[in-house]
């Protein structure tokens, strides 16, 4: 019988939340590394027990843990995060240059087809590859020569946090910067494009439609689909219909196109999940009502899902990465929240349980589904 | 032999109690004897310092026989009573927070 294995990383530890595949019983295990800061776990598609975990400390550095047994054992694995040369400087929050300097790994993204593949995404921002199962890292230095200079810091740090990989062509990568923007790899990793095109930050630069430098919170896609992107900007939800070359508008009916995280149905490419936050200055949802916004029109006419949700006194945060999808029928969406709780939809969103009300602020949430 | 007390976090991911025993191979300075440590156990490296300019973290301290060495040269010698196994080297986490 299917299962689902949901991972997510908090403040103080990462917690295993298993259910069958009904999804209304759920046994919670952990915390695991308790009391450090969990960014993100996750586990290759292409071998569901190898799990990877981003473990970062203010105190002690960067730790990556990894399990061979679907998270119930960890072995730290290498934490040597060395720019390839000298990496310069970049744009700190005055618009002065600062040293680029390694301090915490924001998102792990396995491979799709290469087992002892992972890719790391960094702050300050650079992606790097282990092809040993996460004991050595090299650098992809071919990002940070797409204007790299130019990049600045959103409010959570120069922080590469999200990596997408295409299904049907392994070789094409994109990423998203905060705050440098998208861009794609059509070679590996070599080389790279800036894809803002479309995208316009009229409160953040000052050249509004600049190549590099927008805040970019989230980027989606579906498999069957991937020339089609999504993307949650600092303000603005937009797609993408060509592999990110040019972008529109689709925030629509959205009470605020403020936000972070963004998904994608798992068997309907044009049904798109975002949690909208009412500004950048106040990160929390609009008049207190906690809702899960589902486009089923690829954008632009969107619905609120509230059922099992609190719909008043919410002041919590979602996370750009603490949203996520299972692959069951019908597909199953989950989101962590700052206040530690993690909401769980087993019908595409229709209604939400309380998975668990008092974890630690969640960081990030990844789902796993099994046969 | 040279007693190291590791703070939590640190004995966790390298899997030990709270003290570990190393021996040193001539002089006994603060440098050698992370460098021992971090022979032993390679989990640790790039916790305490840098893995490459062997810098100490900005919030591990350096402390032993009630004095705090974190600011010292790492080529200076341990004190004495550690060298000889009396006194450990205490790392420390830095007290940060309310």
């Amino acid at each position: 019988m299917s299962s689902v294995r949901v991972f997510v990383g908090t403040r103080k530890g990462a917690f295993v939340l298993d259910s069958d595949a009904q999804r209304k019983n759920w046994q919670v295990n952990g915390p695991f590394f308790p009391g450090l800061e969990i960014f993100h776990v996750k586990a290759s598609p292409v071998n569901p027990n190898r799990v990877y975990a981003s473990q970062a400390s203010e105190w002690f550095g960067q730790v990556i843990q990894r399990s061979d047994d679907g998270g119930k054992t960890w072995e730290p694995v290498g934490n040597k995060f060395l720019y390839d040369g000298d990496p310069g400087t970049h744009q700190f929050y005055d618009g002065s240059l600062v040293p680029w300097k390694f301090k915490k790994v924001w998102a792990l993204e396995p491979s799709l087809t290469e087992a002892e593949t992972v890719y790391a995404g960094v702050e300050d921002a650079a992606l790097f590859r282990s092809t040993d199962g996460g004991m050595n890292w090299e650098e992809l230095p071919g990002l940070r020569e797409v204007k790299g200079n130019l990049w600045g810091p959103g409010a959570g740090g120069l922080c590469l946090h999200t990596i997408i990989q295409n299904p049907k062509n392994p070789l094409q990568l994109f990423v998203a910067i905060s705050a440098a923007g998208a861009f794609r790899t059509d070679d590996g990793g070599k080389t790279w494009l800036p894809i803002n095109k479309g995208l316009h930050s009229n409160y953040e630069l000052p050249d509004p439609n600049a190549d590099v430098g927008h805040c970019v919170h989230g980027l989606a896609m579906h498999p069957s689909n991937p020339s089609v992107l999504f993307m949650q900007k600092h303000w603005d939800v937009l797609r993408s219909d060509n592999s990110g070359d040019l972008w529109h508008e689709v925030s629509g009916n959205l009470p605020t196109d403020f936000g972070f995280p963004i998904v994608v149905h798992a068997h309907q490419p044009e049904t798109v999940y975002v949690v909208p936050i009412k500004s950048d200055s106040e990160h929390f949802p609009p008049d207190g009502k906690l809702r899960v916004f589902r486009s089923r029109s690829g954008g632009n006419e969107w619905e609120a899902l509230t059922k099992g949700l609190p719909q008043k006194d919410c002041f919590v945060n979602v996370f750009r990465t603490a949203m996520s999808v299972d692959s069951l029928e019908p597909c199953g969406i989950y989101f962590g929240t700052t206040g530690g709780q993690v909401y769980a939809s087993a019908n595409e969103g229709d209604n939400w349980d309380t998975v668990v009300r008092d974890l630690p602020a969640v960081l990030s949430v990844e789902v796993q589904s099994l046969p | 032999m040279i007693r190291v007390v590791l703070p939590l976090h640190l004995r966790r991911l390298a899997n030990v109690d709270r003290e570990v025993e190393l021996s040193v191979n001539g002089k006994a300075t603060f440098a050698s004897v992370l460098d021992a440590l971090e022979l032993a156990y390679p989990m640790l490296q790039g916790t305490i310092r840098d893995h490459v300019s062997k810098e100490r973290r900005p919030y591990v301290r350096y402390f032993a026989c009630g004095m705090d060495y974190s600011h010292e040269s790492t080529d200076m010698e341990i004190p004495a009573l550690v060298q000889d196994g009396v006194e450990p080297l205490r790392i420390v986490g830095a007290m940060s927070g309310g």
